[in-house]
């Protein structure tokens, strides 16, 4: 009745893939201290509320969860669990917890610690932002509500097992129980922390925060007692921050500073890309983003779908590209490539202007129109809305810029009629977890097409939701292939409405120094940028 | 003793206007802080979960009034973002903004009031010219520049200082330059003014007249009634420093309010920001306070008006 394949998984994983990170690089070093830099300071680094993208890769390494990912893969792979079983229907998972894992603060983590922290991250109180990603779990309406406090759907039958039951199939369930949400916290560290977790974490996970100076330093030393052996690689890591990138990248090339974690200001790119180090500093990887144009269905004239389709033929996506300095790809489907669904054969639209003019002129637009592109305010988004301005100008479209800050954008865009055209770029949409369905329900599907969601097109197609549903109901391991074929398809077809206009893919750069070492996929790891646990210096 | 508690008195009445302006402004604004802290993926039910535990879905206010009442008794509140007190996270930052503050305003007293008194003793001259333009300089180029220029040459270059950081002597040389040298012309073209004015006075002249030597004129008699805009001057820069300067601590890597005002306003996280504005409105208000009692010390004849 229960299949076990938590063998098959953990074997094909590491058969599979650990012998080709290993082939890339020379065995990894342990030791070695490194200083990281970043401008912003570190907000916080409580599991159930850090949702950006530096507090992620630390909260990453400061704590574990049932499941993880294999370094520099979106390859699942059971972590604080031990072995885990899928019920036939999809609506129970079971897991077994690995023995004798310890807290930093010397206790053993027990299934209520994953019971409790789940719990926390959905707990209204916590005014954490991942709620929403359990909804799956029975007994989440009560407890958002606050009706309950705890969550009827995990039963924890004795210490060393979890049972989730789950009030629909959700195929994307694995994944969530990797997210950073589904972080175990032990509950008397959170209670003495006094609010304060976010500043006083304690986890199991590979580093542990010695030390943190508000406004200036964070030091993350090697958790001795980490349940993997030999992970992590350093002995420590230090993030210093309020350190602008350009300094940051000067202090790199003294040899100051390992790792320049906002990456290599667009003025100084090619100056470093050409230099003799050059290729050894900059990390250029592949991330699960897309940037695009929403076009919003809801406004004149965009609900014309000849209207949405001249507009993706209007765009020169080579330029941007040219803007970003080469780090971006053209996209022609919301999906980007790394993600599984991928369809590499589809084409989408090609820049036609002619084309694009006879469409204008088949919708009854002829001479074009006038409208607003909405864009946030940080380089090199205005640019890049310019550039889209200035493709739109040449099919006769008229398209005022507003470059504002990012939460005015944002709210623009959560307003039912407010924004036409809204450029991407700075604020969507990079995929909390490497599966097809993270890009569609908030972002094309019915249930984001709402006041304050980011569905930004605010299209809503009854019929590709119904394809979406089906498909996360495929939960059976086996139905994997078939599920992601389904997911490729449904965003392949909604190009044929083209809500939006998919610009680019673009790639995160970190600068590191010279004595780093590991593959470039483990400093920009598709589940979590940085990958402290993985990364190491060569002595 | 009654202009302290007049003062004061007044003191309170600006606080409570700059939180009462800066709290309509910031509530006024179309972002909503829930839903920059609910983040992307959140449902409308986390939304207004967080709306309602940050009590922002009760009447603007009411609101208002929990923040006084608060502030009455010290709490600057949380931060939306961050999860943590207000205060906790002002007070990490007030060492190294004081720091700043103090020798920014040293580098540019000092500069300002040698070169404006250099260049109003010659004035017309070849160094007034040159003081001139300096100032002239200072006053108009960006801070970014000086800054990255100071940085280039001073740290990265030459390697005399670090680039970025806090803590020693030497992490504080470069930005307490680069916030002199770009105040000090506003000082040097102030204090030439006002020198040339004085120089030509009456009693000056008279000074001169009995034989004394040219510098007890100038020590003794000119620059103690050329300084007193001076003290305003320093009075308000007390006020704009502790407000953070954003730019300079943003290239030196300053851990000052600024970083942490420009991150606040970025992410929405009002009391931060509510915080940070009341901290530099309470900042301009003790420095014009200390300059107006220093004022009478320098100039008796402000004690019998």
């Amino acid at each position: 009745m229960f299949k076990s394949w938590l063998r098959m998984t953990t074997m094909a994983t590491v058969v599979a893939l650990a012998p080709l990170s290993v082939m890339a690089q020379d065995a990894p070093k342990q030791g070695g201290d490194i200083i990281v830099t970043y401008k912003d300071d570190i907000s916080t680094l409580d599991p159930q509320i850090g949702y950006d993208w530096v507090n992620w890769s630390m909260i990453k390494s400061l704590f574990s969860r049932l499941m993880d990912y294999e370094p520099g893969t979106p390859n699942l792979v059971p972590s604080l669990a031990e072995s885990f079983t899928v019920s036939d229907d999809g609506l129970t998972y079971t897991f077994k917890l690995r023995k004798g894992v310890k807290f930093t603060n010397g206790r053993e983590v027990v299934a209520s610690d994953v019971k409790y922290s789940i719990e926390r991250a959905v707990n209204p109180k916590t005014q954490g932002p991942g709620a929403g990603f359990f909804g799956a779990i029975k007994g989440f309406d009560d407890v958002t509500g606050g009706k309950s406090e705890t969550l009827s759907g995990i039963e924890t039958p004795d210490e060393g097992t979890v049972v989730f039951n789950l009030s629909r199939p959700d195929a994307t369930f694995l994944h969530v129980l990797a997210i950073n949400f589904a972080s175990v916290v032990p509950k008397e560290a959170v209670e003495a922390a006094g609010g304060d977790f976010g500043k006083k974490p304690v986890g199991s996970g590979t580093f542990v925060l010695k030390d943190w100076t508000i406004g200036q330093k964070l030091v993350f030393e090697r958790n001795k007692d980490y349940f993997v052996k030999d992970m992590p690689h350093l002995d420590s890591f230090t993030v210093e921050v309020g350190q602008e990138p350009l300094v940051a990248l000067l202090r790199l090339q003294k040899g100051e500073v390992d790792i320049a974690g906002d990456g290599i200001p667009p003025a100084k790119f090619l100056e470093i890309k050409n230099s003799a180090d050059g290729p050894k500093m900059i990390v250029d990887g592949e991330q699960l983003h897309t940037g695009y144009i929403t076009l919003n269905t809801k406004v004149k004239p965009f609900d014309n779908v000849k209207v949405r389709q001249a507009v993706n033929m209007a765009v020169n996506k080579d330029r941007i590209t040219r803007i970003l300095n080469g780090r971006a790809t053209p996209a022609n489907q919301p999906l980007p490539p790394l993600m599984p669904g991928y369809d590499k054969s589809f084409t989408g639209y090609s820049y036609d202007v002619a084309k694009a003019k006879a469409l204008l002129a088949e919708a009854g637009f002829p001479d074009g129109f006038e409208t607003t592109l909405y864009s946030t305010n940080t380089d090199p988004q205005p640019r890049i809305a310019q550039a889209i301005q200035q493709d739109l100008a040449a099919v006769g479209i008229k398209a005022e810029v507003r470059a504002l800050a990012q939460a005015n954008v944002i709210s623009a865009g959560g307003t039912e009629g407010e924004a036409p055209m809204i450029w991407s770029g700075g604020m969507a949409w990079i995929a909390d977890f490497p599966d097809p369905s993270n890009f569609y329900g908030p972002i094309l599907g019915c249930s984001g097409a709402v006041a304050g969601g980011w569905n930004w097109s605010w299209y809503c197609n009854k019929n590709l939701d119904a394809r979406a549903v089906a498909a996360d109901s495929m939960s059976d391991p086996a139905k994997g292939a078939e599920r992601t074929a389904a997911w490729g398809k449904i965003f392949t077809d909604i190009m044929a409405d083209a809500p939006w206009v998919p610009v680019i893919n673009e790639r995160r750069v970190v600068a590191k120094s010279l004595r780093m070492g590991g593959a470039d996929n483990i400093y920009i790891d598709p589940t979590r940028v940085i990958n402290y646990d993985a990364i190491y210096v060569n002595q | 003793m009654f202009l302290v508690l007049r003062r004061l008195a007044q003191a309170f009445l600006i606080l409570l206007g700059v939180a009462a302006i800066t709290f309509v402004l910031l509530y006024a604004l179309p972002a909503d802080p829930a839903r920059m802290i609910a983040g992307r993926s959140a449902t409308a039910q986390t939304v207004a979960n967080i709306r309602h535990e940050l009590g922002l879905d009760q009447p603007l206010l009411l609101q208002f009034w929990h923040y006084l009442t608060n502030l009455l008794s010290g709490n600057l509140g949380r931060s939306y973002a961050q999860k943590t007190d207000v205060w906790t996270l002002i007070v990490a930052r007030l060492p190294a903004t004081l720091t700043l503050m103090l020798a920014g305003i040293l580098v540019e007293v000092i500069l300002g009031l040698t070169l404006g008194t250099i260049a109003a003793i010659r004035r017309g001259g070849f160094v007034d010219r040159l003081v001139m333009m300096a100032s002239f300089v200072g006053v108009s180029a960006p801070q970014f520049v000086v800054a990255l220029l100071l940085l280039y040459v001073f740290a990265v270059t030459l390697g005399w200082f670090p680039m970025s950081g806090y803590g020693t002597l030497a992490h504080v040389v470069l930005p307490a330059t680069t916030l002199g040298v770009l105040g000090a012309g506003w000082y040097a073209r102030m204090v030439r003014s006002a020198m040339i004015d004085v120089l030509n006075q009456d009693y000056v002249r008279t000074a001169r007249a009995k034989g004394l030597s040219s510098r007890r004129i100038i020590f003794r008699h000119a620059l103690p009634n050329a300084i007193l805009p001076i003290i305003a001057m320093i009075g308000i820069d007390i006020g704009q420093f502790m407000g953070g300067v954003v730019v300079v601590e943003a290239v030196y890597g300053w851990p000052g309010i600024g970083q942490l005002a420009w991150q606040a306003i970025q992410q929405v996280d009002i009391p931060i920001i509510m915080g940070v504005t009341l901290t530099s409105a309470l900042a301009i208000v003790i420095g014009n306070l200390i300059a107006d009692l220093i004022a009478p010390v320098i100039d008796p004849r402000i004690r019998t008006r």
